[in-house]
């Protein structure tokens, strides 16, 4: 029997899992990453000439949900074409039988692994990328329900990708509409939870039926939660525990108390936007972005009530260039008065 | 390419059903049923066995050939996994689990002379599995359950490239194999191996290396999973070996 070196028996598993691409337009080239569902793979379409990326199912373990999942996910990424949101170029299944789906391959890093090498101000700049490919889907009817730093790709040019909508859901009014409704709603029906621990808003984590774009709201402000601190809301022990029944009421340790240097205004929009309540937090995406937006720009945040200590350096900190020609200017004016009088 | 997307999942089940399972077969009362299980078994778990011996219980090469050889005869003789209970865990667990009793047991006693002298001895090549733990030493940072399974994976997918040749050589198709070999088994990590290159190599279109990879994936898949369901005893634990083998979702 031939004697196969670790490093080959490591690569058998992973070529054992390899889609069966005999009489497709595709050819493998190497395993980019595996999830729950499946495997993402690089490939090459050898009719167009170009690399994408082919997410496949694992090998169906008798398991015809992860391909029904998949499909839909394919289905809904179709529907919304954004800047933001990966393009899917094909879908259907392999010789093998595993369903499969084409999508553009993207160059560059994921959101969590990339974002402690950033400055804030280009942090916040990614983040409302994320949020307007979220307002897309909202105003599209979808709702992502796995959002994670994890989940971003940013690419080699500065694109923001929302990725991963294995467990996205069409809200009741998209749902309704039979061209677009997906073959199954079952595998997210009332009582399952899939999503993230760390990020998941309490109505998810509590199985509701009923998650609105709300709870992609709560995620978002999860991934805020992240790129001021270096972690996620929830971690270990405190994220398992919010799957028990109403464990995911609790606020999070506030940002400031988690990592220092946090400006308290972007705590505030933090925590309005993981508000337990969906009501409590902001109404959309956008709404989010809009926050964020006036604090890059040295405006008030709507959602701190600053001191007049915060105010006074929000104020110097937004007209600081004017603020020193005019001082500048007046230190000059004075000395001149001074010398000329003299 | 299929295009319908409606209906690809009843052929998404590749999973083996028909194959029998060795654990069970090796639990029978039938005699040649129970002699075939036990073959399957040893094959896949003599070597796995020996080197956790040298490394688990610090045997010297004579003593792990000694043990490893008593450990299955005594297996045969005295119907050893015929105490396994699926509800327990997986059969792997179990068989290193008796190892462990048995190499205590017969350390303890220093009953290996006991051994008696008619016993059948196994054909088993002691002087290869000692030669690939001299290739490759076992990794420092892997506890030694680990270390079982691995060796435990490296058997399986041996026996299966095996197979893979054989079926090959016996429909006449070699050329799949030869490229599955150069490519998956033979390649180094700093050649630059290509599609092209070996179509280049072996006068085939590309496409054919395509289709001829493809077909010897397919097939080691298929073979893995074969005798993956043979070596375990019901669909559950098939499942879990699977997912932990392949990172197959269960």
């Amino acid at each position: 029997m031939r004697w196969l070196s670790s490093a080959t028996v490591e690569h058998l598993r992973r070529v054992a899992e390899w889609p069966d691409l005999a009489d497709t337009k595709y050819r493998v080239l190497e395993e980019l990453g595996r999830g729950g569902m499946g495997a993402v793979y690089l490939a090459d379409d050898t009719v167009l000439g170009r690399k994408v990326a082919l997410k496949v199912v694992a090998t169906g373990v008798s398991d015809p949900a992860a391909a029904e999942r998949m499909l839909r996910e394919a289905r809904i990424i179709a529907r919304l074409e954004h800047p933001g949101i990966v393009p899917v170029h094909d879908a259907g299944a392999l010789p093998d039988g595993r369903v499969f789906y084409a999508m553009k391959r993207v160059d560059g890093a994921r959101l969590d692994t990339l974002a402690p090498e950033m400055p804030l101000a280009e942090r916040l700049r990614v983040f409302q990328r994320v949020c307007d490919a979220v307002a897309f889907a909202h105003a599209h009817g979808v709702i992502h329900r796995d959002l994670k730093p994890d989940n971003v790709m940013v690419g080699a040019f500065g694109e923001v990708l929302v990725m991963d909508w294995g467990i996205a859901r069409l809200l009741a009014s998209a749902a309704d509409d039979p061209s677009a409704r997906p073959p199954a709603l079952r595998g997210t029906a009332a009582g399952s939870v899939m999503g993230t621990l760390s990020y998941m808003a309490p109505e998810q984590a509590a199985g509701e039926s009923t998650v609105a774009p709300a709870a992609d709201v709560y995620a978002l402000g999860g991934i805020l939660y992240f790129l001021l601190t270096g972690r996620p809301p929830f971690e270990g022990e405190a994220a398992q525990a919010r799957a028990l029944p109403g464990g995911a009421d609790e606020p999070p340790l506030p940002p400031r108390r988690a990592s220092d240097g946090v400006p308290p205004a972007l705590e505030a929009l933090v925590l309005r936007a993981m508000a337990a309540a969906p009501e409590a937090r902001y109404r959309s995406a956008e709404e989010l972005s809009a926050e964020v937006s006036r604090y890059l720009d040295g405006e008030r945040v709507l959602a701190h009530r600053e001191t007049p200590l915060e105010g006074a350096r929000r104020f110097f900190g937004k007209y600081r260039t004017a603020i020193l020609l005019v001082a500048a200017y007046l230190v000059v004016r004075g000395a001149m008065l001074f010398f000329f009088r003299r | 390419m299929h295009d319908d997307t409606a209906t690809p999942l009843a052929a998404a089940d590749r999973f083996p059903r028909t194959r029998h399972s060795a654990v069970l077969a090796a639990q029978s009362d039938d005699v040649l049923e129970r002699e075939r299980g036990l073959a399957i078994l040893i094959d896949a778990y003599w070597k796995p066995a020996y080197k956790y011996v040298r490394l688990r219980h610090g045997a010297s090469n004579e003593d792990a050939k000694d043990l490893t050889q008593g450990f299955f005869t005594r297996a045969i003789e005295k119907d050893f996994f015929g105490g396994y209970d699926a509800s327990k865990g997986s059969f792997r667990t179990f068989v290193r689990v008796c190892l462990d009793r048995y190499v205590a047991n017969e350390l303890k006693a220093a009953a290996r002379a006991k051994r008696s002298p008619g016993a059948p001895m196994l054909s088993l090549d002691f002087e290869g599995a000692e030669g690939e733990l001299a290739r490759e030493p076992p990794d420092p940072s892997r506890s030694l359950d680990q270390y079982f399974h691995d060796e435990f994976a490296r058997s399986l997918f041996g026996l299966a490239v095996e197979q893979l040749r054989l079926e090959c050589a016996q429909r006449g198709r070699d050329l799949p194999y030869i490229l599955f070999e150069r490519y998956e088994l033979e390649r180094d990590p700093d050649e630059r191996l290509t599609y092209d290159s070996l179509a280049e190599e072996f006068a085939i279109p590309a496409t054919q290396v395509t289709n001829f990879l493809a077909f010897a994936r397919r097939e080691f898949r298929r073979i893995v999973l074969e005798k993956l369901r043979e070596i375990t005893s019901n669909d559950r634990e098939f499942r879990e070996e699977a997912k932990a083998l392949l990172g197959v979702s269960a």
